[in-house]
């Protein structure tokens, strides 16, 4: 207030050079955040590379399996596959509808309250899902396997013998359908509420009943968001551990079956059972494996984001 | 009606013989007609053998097969698809209810009995068949995620008010990126990495707590950069203009004016990431190990955690199993309530400590 007795220069001064070394300072620090996270990300890969070199150079007769690293991982992967996308095929409908219901057809009052209850399966943890498959979904799918064998058996996902335990591929795959289902809608939610209201409305002036107006003006809109968030939901799937590692019941091999009790295990299922108990050159191969899977996650991971960021560009171009 | 406004006209009278021709179900006619299909599958399931899920396929196909030909017959074929389409996608939420449904029934009836004091108070030591608890595996969990929290709030905080304040250019294009891609890495390759980076110092084999927290700290990282991200981008930019019009430093602006502001966002982002590491397994499986005693010391030693625990008291019950499973249900219970209680807190945070610029 009274100005007088500092006389405004000279606060000035020292108030400038610590207020730009505060200021560097802070900027460093954020800076140094935001290159620490790149720093770990490549440090993921550098590590698993670096501990897993072992199993790649080792004779292939010492790997577990005895027949090296890329045989012991080809299964894995193929397992892994199955399984998300069995998931996917599952969920990226059920998404997609859920998403419709809560933006376009449920009450307005009550949507938002949906679309949390929808989430609330997003939080429970992989392991209890583990849990629920085991002791809930299996023992009821049961009776379903059985009837697929008698009545559907000529397709090769249905050949059986059917499972009396439930444990199959088609189990751990839905179990993973909802575990991803709250990714797709949430992400199918989003675009579809922000499809044009001009389009929209456009459409419903014209006389569209709602279902036409959503097929002209909304799923156009909404496709590639859509396709992106199936894309991460396969990502999550892909590398979904517990669910998996506790329902599925494992044999190894490729088969396309998936009501029997013999089935190929996934790459993060079979490090959960395998690790604790491993050491030497069994923990390298499955870190090894563990690689392929960060390596695999990470491309679907990459091109769903590419394919997510584009449409943002273009819905910015509106 | 209210006589001090104006009101304009009704609608026009000519228009109303010209809809009036136009057959239609009545109002909630196209549930009624549903419910008729329901009562149909109900019938046919009871023909077969009643069970649930028979009754929830017949519901959903006879339902919406019902609901088409009445409509397709009385209102034709645009109005009939739109019918047909609004009955599908109301199945397609129902069906997602049900595993959440069943889920929590499932965990609530199977972990409700051992939910006692001895759960809370007791370790694993020296315990064979019944009793024992979690008392070990509840303290290792919280001591994990708090460090994880630790690490990962600072790092997560800071690389968010880069991005927002600081960031331009490359960097931040490729950081938005990478940390996108970061929140898709699977919960066990962070487990390995965290084992891969301090089997190179402490050797092969290496169990221990701080390396859970570091492996969890991947994984909450790049979430509580999104969020954090996504709730300082609300701040408005009218706040900051105003404080450097007052010759406030930009460090000074963020830390007085910006995090105050979005704080109640922000606790909300960092309670949320919290949920989403504590259930986490598959990292803590591989890096920390379980045990039966009780060990606060998370540089030294395996220790239990919550969701490990419920693991290996499932798959390796001990003789006889029914005390180890029951222990494992209980501990699921513990769990999914502790990740609905972070919810509901998350919630009240951005509910009571909302922003006070808002109008």
């Amino acid at each position: 207030m009274t100005s007088l007795d500092t006389p405004p220069r000279k606060a000035d001064k020292p108030t400038r050079t610590v207020r730009s070394a505060g200021d560097r300072t802070f900027a460093g620090l954020s800076t140094g955040a935001g290159i620490l996270i790149l720093v770990v990300l490549a440090g993921v890969a550098a590590f698993l590379i670096s501990e897993s070199l072992d199993s790649i150079t080792a004779p292939a007769a010492d790997v577990p399996g005895g027949e090296g690293v890329w045989s012991y991982v080809g299964p894995l992967v193929f397992g892994t596959l199955l399984a998300a996308v069995i998931a996917l095929v599952v969920a990226t409908p059920l998404g997609v509808a859920i998403a419709l219901f809560i933006t376009y057809y449920a009450p307005k009052r009550v949507a938002a309250t949906l679309g949390y209850v929808v989430d609330l399966l997003a939080a429970i943890p992989s392991v209890v899902y583990g849990f629920w498959g085991l002791a809930a979904l299996a023992p009821s799918l049961v009776p379903f396997f059985a009837w697929a064998e008698r009545n559907l058996g000529f397709l090769p996902f249905f050949a059986g013998p059917a499972s009396v335990t439930g444990r199959t591929m088609l189990t751990a795959g839905l179990v993973l359908a909802i575990m991803i289902l709250p990714i797709i809608s949430a992400i199918s939610r989003e675009v579809f509420s922000q499809a044009p209201a001009l389009h929209r409305e456009a459409a419903l002036a014209l006389g569209a009943t709602r279902w036409e107006m959503i097929k002209m003006a909304v799923l156009p809109y909404g496709k590639s968001g859509v396709i992106g968030g199936a894309m991460l939901g396969l990502g999550r799937a892909l590398g979904e551990t517990l669910a998996v590692a506790i329902v599925l019941s494992v044999s190894g091999g490729i088969t396309f079956n998936l009501i029997s009790s013999s089935n190929p295990s996934t790459i993060a299922a079979n490090i959960a059972l395998q690790f604790p108990e491993s050491s030497g050159l069994a923990v390298s191969t499955l870190i090894f494996t563990g690689l392929v899977l960060f390596v695999i996650t990470l491309a679907v991971n990459m091109l769903a984001r590419y394919v997510v960021n584009r449409r943002a560009d273009f819905s910015g171009a509106n | 009606m209210s006589t001090t406004t104006p009101t304009r006209p009704e609608a026009p009278e000519p228009l109303a013989p010209a809809v009036g021709h136009r057959r239609g179900l009545p109002r909630f006619g196209g549930t009624a007609v549903f419910a008729a299909g329901l009562v149909l599958a109900a019938l046919a399931t009871l023909a077969s053998g009643w069970s649930w899920g028979l009754f929830a396929v017949y519901g959903i196909v006879l339902g919406c097969l019902v609901t088409y030909v009445v409509s397709r017959a009385v209102e034709g074929r645009r109005k009939a698809t739109d019918r047909l389409v609004t009955a599908l996608v109301s199945s397609a939420f129902a069906i997602a209810m049900v595993p959440l449904v069943s889920l929590v029934y499932t965990v609530v009836s199977n972990g409700i009995g051992r939910l006692d004091g001895t759960f809370f108070s007791n370790s694993m030591v020296g315990v064979v068949g019944e009793g024992g608890g979690a008392y070990h595996a509840i303290m290792g969990t919280l001591i994990i995620t708090a460090l994880a929290t630790l690490i990962s709030v600072p790092v997560g905080l800071l690389a968010a008010i880069y991005l927002v304040e600081y960031g331009r250019g490359r960097l931040k294009k490729a950081l938005t990126f990478f940390v996108d891609v970061m929140t898709g890495i699977p919960s066990i390759v962070a487990g390995l990495f965290a084992y891969a980076l301090f089997a190179i110092f402490f050797g092969p084999g290496i169990r221990f707590g701080l390396g859970g927290a570091v492996a969890l700290s991947v994984l909450m990282i790049p979430v509580v950069v999104r969020s954090s991200e996504e709730v300082l981008k609300l701040v408005p930019n009218e706040l900051r203009e105003a404080s450097y019009a007052l010759g406030v430093s930009k460090w000074r602006t963020i830390l007085k004016v910006v995090v105050p502001t979005a704080i109640a966002g922000l606790g909300t982002s960092v309670t949320l990431a919290i949920a989403r590491v504590i259930g986490e397994t598959a990292p803590l499986l591989v890096i920390v190990g379980i045990t039966a005693a009780t060990n606060f010391d998370p540089f030294d030693g395996r220790m239990a955690t919550l969701p490990v625990y419920a693991y290996y008291q499932l798959t390796q019950p001990g003789v006889p199993p029914e005390f180890g499973i029951g222990r494992a249900w209980t501990a699921a219970l513990v769990l999914i309530i502790i990740v609905m209680a972070l919810n509901v807190v998350a919630r009240l945070i951005s509910r009571f400590f909302a922003p006070k610029t808002g109008r």
